[in-house]
């Protein structure tokens, strides 16, 4: 089984369930300056209804023309998800009456999406390769967003602001290929960490630019599919990973009451951490779709896809790779390449010269540390690639220890100043001198006599000891290494 | 002072030019004839105003080389076009008010070209109807009277009624229609005046108020082939607003009218020959064969073997198309808003209820169910692919002759409320219109004599796409031999 | 085909148009009527015919992603019926 443990499993009093997830996303496209269908500007943020043109109000007589870059954000993601881009495709109306859905129809595509069948591959324990599974996605489309509603300004009036009714969405549908929630939560940052790299997503789930319907059913393993239920508009990876928690076990009360899973829509309460039916199958919309007469069909020629994949950089499977070819560990290869700021910022740590193995273990275990500190994210880094590839390049040829490479780091941060200026000004060059290090180690033994004792006696945890004093009292500025081989000269 | 009312546009072009009479002259002149004419209540707004300050702005440019084709000639616009802060209504109450921000391309191009407004003109709600009966604003009474006495108030055809009867009772000199299914073809042939839906594509749609998006088309009417001719080259062109649009050159149709259709090849299609029209019709469409025989066209049976089936199919799509492009009429950003009980969804129930009248909901009515879950395949589907066969008659008669000639209308004009009992008979009306409207194909409707009632007769040309100009010439030698002087004996 | 009082009503719920149960008795014959003249397209032999997709040959173009529009607030409220603090106002909706 691909996870390290055993398959995710509910237990319920007539045995075990598993769970089966889809998710579909709906990313915005926030490459783009303007609208899928209008040029009406797209940024976050904006006073209510200052981004809204003719088009997107659906005044009497306005028409769609689609947005270039939307299409080929679209298509660049498609290909990085590994996806068939479809040359043509066609635009359809979803018709439904809702305040924040100004045509009282929402362009889409249901019968030829954009993109076709495609997948992503998830790893659910990052330290272990075994543990990778493939999630199919189906389908990427691309269609309006809604505007928003305002509830609470008024006691009986709701408002409306249509900044966001236009703005383009990728609506990414996954096979029905998860089967718990960490394979969800992992799929969902995966999928996110994609979109990132391509830059056709800022995958901001807080501000709204991508958010989940998520598609959850139980069975008996080994069973057919169950009714499934879908719980819309999630906006964070943690809130998904509850809902198909909580979800899931829902069902499978029902079901061992003996009742069945009602096919529903369904909203999720952050607050309380459960789901609550929005709109039961009778009161299911009936969309009505249909060709949008307004539009023809879209069709892509060799130049424009050929261009769409030479735009593409480096996607976090391959860079893994990559760095794993240089040494990283899997697992600093994973950490690395999850954000792509992250992976950015080591490219440019090794452009600079330092060596990928040593480069990586100090990012992860001494930047990260250092940055959480700050409170700031790796692109708002106090230090430069260079800088730290100068940094590692003193404790790489031995200038200094590693132990004095966090004091310099700390420096660094604090000052602006580089590795080797630091390292002069303050004296910390480490000592290779085998003979202050013997007179050092000799104090230090001759001080400890006890503590010899006990260690040629069998303690060999005292070595630890040893070390740390001579390293004290030569203030770290000895060379460890050295430290190493003249203690075991001396003791063994 | 002569009656400028009494002139064709190219009549009025060349006064004005020589300095034979004014703009101003022309605009105080048809101003008046409007306002004397209110109980053919054919403009539902008056904007003397407007045509003033045109008229004065191309009598100041006489005689430079900045005039505009059109400078001097004030018109009468449909209410389907969208007028920057004059009333735009499509006829109905639920846009009551309705001032838009912005105009539409076809009357942005005629203002370019330096044409006044004399006042929007009544029409059926939404385009739908071919009487003028359904506008919210009252009928409009065609200038027409049946010779036997009577006095019975007459239809002027439908839906650009106001624009037919305007330039037929010579209180505007030429006026924009729209043509979904005869909407331009009908009136004109019910008032014994011209009118012309070009090719799909050729006019654009942007600012037009939608009813049936593959369908819809403007068009001039006015009194003579060479009036429209000048009409539509103004009113033509590429917009890049509009995504159905044609990217094509506007091609100079006045400068190529021609009557001798030597060469020309007339295709007379046998299935237009139906039961229960009158003999008049039939007669008249004899007549017509044997003026352009005269003209030099030679003359081949062809067949068309779905006729039969256009209107059905026309009668699934545009609805269909219809209830979606309506929808976004529901009190929300525009028109009237009813006082309701309840929330959302009942204001919406409530003021599209009050606002639309009883045509209109039909149509929505059987345009939501032929799209509904489990009839769209029955319905939509096979309607568009009964329309794709409707085409491939018209290009595989194509083949065979250069144009199509036949009656525009199975009967002249009727009494009010003749035809209001029963939707099919009135759908019936545009049994000769609706295919060509279904294959976006060029087709213009000429007066080609009276009946026995002393009502107008219209005859109608089909062309191929793009081929406004052959139509345009066939018109012509069908109105120079013809000897349609035939005018409204003035009651009004 | 023909529809049932049920149906219609269904329809007018999903057209959102409020009908009284008259109007509503009104509309079944008058639709179904309507209905049965469009179902002779029952008897046409569509089979291998394609639906017409574009009316007349044409490209759908796509435009430059520039800002070219909104920032028209004024306009977009002109005619609204009802609007308060720059936004449109309808019924409140519970979700």
């Amino acid at each position: 089984m691909a996870d390290a443990s055993a398959p995710f499993r509910i237990r319920g009093e007539t045995g075990e369930w598993e769970v089966v997830v889809g998710l579909e996303v709906h990313a915005q496209i926030t490459a783009t300056a303007s609208k899928l269908f209008s040029g009406a500007a797209t940024a976050f943020g904006a006073e209510p209804n200052t981004q809204v043109s003719l088009i997107d109000a659906a005044m009497p007589g306005m028409l769609p023309v689609p947005n270039k870059e939307c299409i080929r954000q679209a298509v660049r993601t498609g290909m990085a998800l590994e996806a068939k881009i479809n040359r043509w495709s066609r635009f359809d109306r979803k018709n439904y009456f809702y305040a924040d859905l100004p045509q009282g129809y929402q362009i889409s595509q249901l019968f030829h999406p954009l993109v076709g069948e495609g997948e992503v591959e998830i790893l659910l324990d990052e330290k272990d390769e075994s543990s990778a599974k493939r999630v199919g996605i189906e389908r990427i489309h691309v269609e309006q967003d809604a505007g928003k509603l305002i509830h609470d300004q008024h006691p009986t009036m709701s408002y409306v602001d249509l900044n966001r009714a236009g703005v383009a969405l990728m609506e990414i549908v996954s096979r029905p290929d998860m089967r718990s929630p960490a394979e969800a939560g992992a799929y969902l940052r995966k999928l996110r960490a994609i979109l990132r790299y391509v830059g056709s997503c800022d995958g901001n789930m807080e501000e709204g630019s991508m958010r989940a319907d998520v598609n959850v059913s139980v069975r008996k393993p080994g069973g057919e599919l169950g009714t499934r239920t879908e719980t819309k508009n999630v906006n964070s990876v943690r809130f998904v990973m509850q809902v198909v928690e909580y979800e899931a076990r829902r069902q499978v009360g029902v079901l061992e009451e003996g009742g069945s899973v009602a096919q529903e829509t369904r909203l999720f309460d952050p607050d309380r951490g459960t789901t609550r039916t929005l709109r039961s199958k009778e009161d299911a919309h009936d969309y009505r779709y249909f060709p949008d007469p307004d539009l023809l069909p879209l069709e892509l020629d060799d130049s424009f896809i050929d261009e769409c994949r030479s735009s593409l950089p480096e996607l976090p499977d391959a860079k893994r790779k990559r760095y794993e070819g240089h040494g990283v560990t899997p697992y600093n290869a994973s950490v690395l390449t999850a954000e792509v700021e992250t992976a950015r910022w080591f490219d440019g740590l090794l452009g600079a010269g330092a060596q990928a193995p040593q480069a990586a273990n100090w990012v992860v275990a001494e930047m990260f540390g250092a940055l959480n500190r700050l409170g700031k994210g790796i692109e708002e880094s106090p230090i430069s690639p260079a800088q730290a590839a100068e940094l590692l390049g003193l404790v790489a040829d031995g200038t200094i220890s590693g132990t004095i490479a966090k004091q310099v780091l700390e420096i660094m941060l604090e000052t602006g100043e580089g590795a080797a200026d630091i390292v002069e000004k303050h004296g910390l060059r480490q000592t290779s001198d085998t003979g202050a290090i013997d007179a050092e180690i000799d104090k230090i033994l001759a001080a400890n006599a006890d503590k010899v004792a006990e260690y040629k006696s069998g303690k060999q945890q005292l070595f630890g000891f040893f070390v740390g004093q001579t390293m004290k009292a030569m203030q770290g500025r000895a060379n460890p290494q050295l430290v190493n081989e003249r203690l075991r000269a001396k003791l063994d | 002072m002569s009656d400028l009312t009494s002139l064709s546009i190219a009549e009025l072009r060349e006064g004005f030019r020589s300095g034979e009479f004014t703009a101003r002259e022309v605009a105080e002149q048809y101003n008046a004839a409007a306002a004397a004419a209110r109980s053919l209540n054919a403009y539902t707004v008056e904007t003397p105003e407007d045509a003033l300050a045109s008229a004065e702005a191309a009598d100041k440019a006489r005689g430079s080389d900045a005039l505009g084709s059109l400078a001097g000639i004030p018109l009468g616009i449909k209410d389907l076009f969208a007028t920057r802060g004059v009333d735009t209504t499509a006829g109905s109450r639920i846009l009551k008010d309705f001032k838009p921000p912005y105009e539409s391309t076809v009357t942005a191009n005629l203002r370019k070209a330096g044409a006044g407004m004399l006042g929007k003109l009544n029409m059926d709600e939404f385009a739908m109807g071919s009487s003028n009966e359904t506008s919210a604003y009252g009928p409009v009474i065609s200038p027409w009277r049946r010779k036997d006495g009577g006095n019975a108030p007459l239809a002027p055809g439908g839906s650009s009624g106001g624009s037919s009867t305007a330039v037929a009772a010579g209180i505007a000199p030429g006026a924009t229609g729209t043509d979904t299914g005869g909407s331009i073809r009908q009136p004109a042939a019910f008032t014994g005046i011209c009118g012309i839906k070009p090719t799909y594509g050729r006019c654009s749609r942007w600012g037009i108020v939608s009813f049936a998006s593959s369908l819809d088309q403007a068009g001039p009417m006015a009194r003579t082939v060479r009036d429209c001719a000048i009409l539509l080259e103004a009113m033509a062109g590429f917009d890049p607003k509009d995504s159905t649009s044609l990217d094509l050159p506007v091609p100079n149709w006045e400068s190529g009218l021609s009557s001798d259709l030597k060469g020309k090849r007339v295709g007379i299609p046998k299935e237009y020959r139906i039961d229960g029209v009158p003999d008049d019709i039939n007669v008249l469409w004899d007549r017509g064969i044997e003026l352009l025989r005269d003209a030099g066209a030679d003359i081949v049976e062809i067949s068309l073997p779905h006729t039969k089936y256009a209107l059905p199919t026309y009668y699934i799509i545009a609805p269909a198309e219809a209830s979606s492009n309506l929808a976004r009429y529901d009190g929300v950003r525009y028109g009237a808003r009813a006082e309701s009980e309840g929330g959302l969804d009942a204001m919406y129930a409530a003021t599209r209820a009050e606002g639309f009248g009883a045509e209109v909901k039909r149509r929505i009515m059987i345009g939501t169910y032929v799209l509904s879950a489990g009839f769209y395949d029955a319905y939509f589907t096979k309607a568009q692919r009964v329309r794709s066969l409707i085409k491939r008659d018209f290009e595989q008669a194509f083949e065979k002759c250069d144009l199509i000639l036949t009656p525009t209308a199975p009967s002249a004009a009727f009494a009010l409320g003749d035809k209001s009992a029963d939707p099919i008979a009135m759908y019936l009306n545009d049994v000769f219109a609706v295919p060509a409207s279904l294959a976006g194909l060029p087709a213009m409707s000429v007066p080609g004599g009276l009946d026995s009632d002393g009502l107008p007769l219209g005859l109608q040309l089909i062309g191929r796409e793009l081929d406004e100009q052959s139509v345009l010439n066939a018109g012509l030698a069908i109105e120079e031999r013809a000897g349609f002087d035939a005018k409204p004996k003035r009651w009004w | 085909m023909s529809v049932s009082p049920e149906q219609v009503r269904h329809i007018a719920k999903l057209a959102r148009i409020a009908m009284s149960d008259e109007e509503l008795e009104r509309l079944v014959p008058e639709l179904n009527n309507i209905l049965g003249w469009v179902e002779q397209l029952e008897e046409v032999n569509t089979d291998g015919v394609e639906p017409l997709t574009a009316v007349v040959p044409n490209q759908l173009r796509l435009r430059e992603d520039k800002v070219t529009d909104g920032d028209c607030r004024d306009d977009v409220l002109a005619n609204a019926p009802v609007a308060e603090h720059g936004f449109f106002t309808v019924p409140k909706v519970i979700e």
